[in-house]
């Protein structure tokens, strides 16, 4: 069977885009975890600052989101733009 | 060099078998040394209490070994599977079933060790309730083994669903996906829902008047957990019950194998984060029980957030079965 450029072009775009975001989720999931489990531990030692410690809960885990995002953006370009 | 389709078939079903008992046994045996090891720690406490904790070491080690056991289950109806007459795409159904599984053992059999070493050194605390512990142990123990069964689920499906009507080109990588999807996603599941019912067996040590909310909390942070495993028993189930236009493009292939890799790969971080954040708020709930209701709710808007990759390698994995 003769492979042609083009194929394999598109053949390694959607394996990259395959790999980016299921490497790229392992990150995001394993870090938040881990924020939303201290904050648990923090709300339970400390309940009158439940508040504060959701919201920094939550800033904490959008930054550590963002690589997630990036491997998504890079999946999506793979998948219909380049 | 030409082979024939049944000398294909039984090298895949051999590659697989070999693949399938040699990860599978990574799992089981390291979960079933923490447990010992904490055994030896909880009889060093409290030697006296030594009978009772090597009964309980023993059940603990027990259920980590049966994700063990499914793998050589599986590796053995590779190895008599009856090939003879068999299309060449069942090479790949074979494979992939040998990678499911395999890789499916490696999380469950890690996490089933949790409970049983926290359930053992409980015991040498709290003598008192020592059944409650078991109980609890076995309870968090089977959850922690669902995503090894999803995995044997699948290997069996893979083994004996006649995929011969399925073109053999792209479907090869669509049955192979199926096997990676669900065999990744369960690493994550498997040790996450361990992770929560190893503290909750600590937490029932330190304050045994806790248990009610303390199950509670463990068995819903233990469901959540579970969902990136259930994402991969999806996109298997899309990849194995689809059948793939026929089509001598290597792009074909390459995104129904990415599409497995993709939803396999990424579940693995979210079940462990999720299994994080439940063991954090399932260790609070025994110190400050009167705040179990809040700290249920942080756990799952934590765990929410903590889903979203999954969810972000779904969508993209069925935009490459679906879309492209």
């Amino acid at each position: 069977m003769a492979i042609e450029g083009a194929d394999l072009v598109k053949a390694a775009a959607y394996l990259g885009a395959g790999i980016s975001m299921g490497l790229g989720a392992i990150g995001p999931g394993v870090g938040e975890g881990m924020v939303a489990a201290k904050a648990c531990e923090a709300i339970g030692a400390n309940p009158n600052e439940a508040g504060l410690l959701t919201r920094t809960m939550l800033v904490g885990q959008a930054v550590s989101e963002s690589t997630g995002i990036y491997s998504l953006v890079i999946a999506l370009l793979l998948l219909f733009v380049v | 060099m030409e082979f024939s389709t049944q000398t294909i078939v039984a090298v895949a079903a051999y590659a697989g078998g070999g693949i399938c008992m040699g990860l599978g046994a990574v799992g089981a045996a390291i979960g079933e040394g923490y447990t010992a090891a904490w055994a030896n720690l909880a009889t060093s406490r409290n030697s006296e209490l030594s009978p009772d904790i090597f009964k309980n070491m023993l059940v603990g080690q027990a259920v980590a070994e049966s994700a063990s056991i499914f793998a050589l289950v599986i590796a053995i109806l590779l190895l008599f599977l009856d090939v003879q007459g068999a299309a060449l795409i069942k090479a790949a159904a074979l494979l992939g079933a040998g990678i499911c599984m395999g890789l499916g053992a490696l999380g469950s059999g890690i996490g089933s060790g949790f409970p049983g070493g926290q359930a053992c050194f409980g015991i040498a605390r709290q003598p008192a309730v020592t059944s409650r512990l078991t109980t609890n142990m076995l309870i968090g123990s089977a959850v922690s083994q669902t995503p090894a069964i999803f995995s044997m689920v699948v290997a069996l499906m893979l083994i004996f669903i006649d995929f011969s009507a399925m073109p053999f080109h792209p479907g090869w990588a669509a049955l192979i996906g199926a096997g990676l999807s669900t065999g990744l996603a369960a690493i994550g599941s498997g040790y996450g829902g361990g992770l929560a019912a190893g503290a909750s067996c600590e937490g029932l040590a330190r304050q045994p008047l806790t248990v009610a909310p303390l199950t509670t909390t463990m068995l819903v942070g233990q469901a959540v957990s579970q969902t990136p495993s259930i994402f991969g028993l999806l996109v298997s189930f899309i990849l194995m019950f689809r059948t793939p236009a026929p089509s001598a493009s290597l792009a074909a292939a390459a995104a129904l194998l990415a599409a497995g890799l993709c939803t396999g790969l990424g579940g693995i971080g979210p079940g462990i984060g999720n299994g994080q954040a439940a063991a954090g708020a399932v260790r609070w709930v025994a110190r400050n029980m009167a705040m179990g209701a809040d700290l249920m709710r942080v756990m799952l808007v934590g765990q929410a957030v903590s889903q979203s990759t999954a969810i972000y390698a779904m969508v993209v994995s069925l935009v490459l079965i679906f879309v492209v």
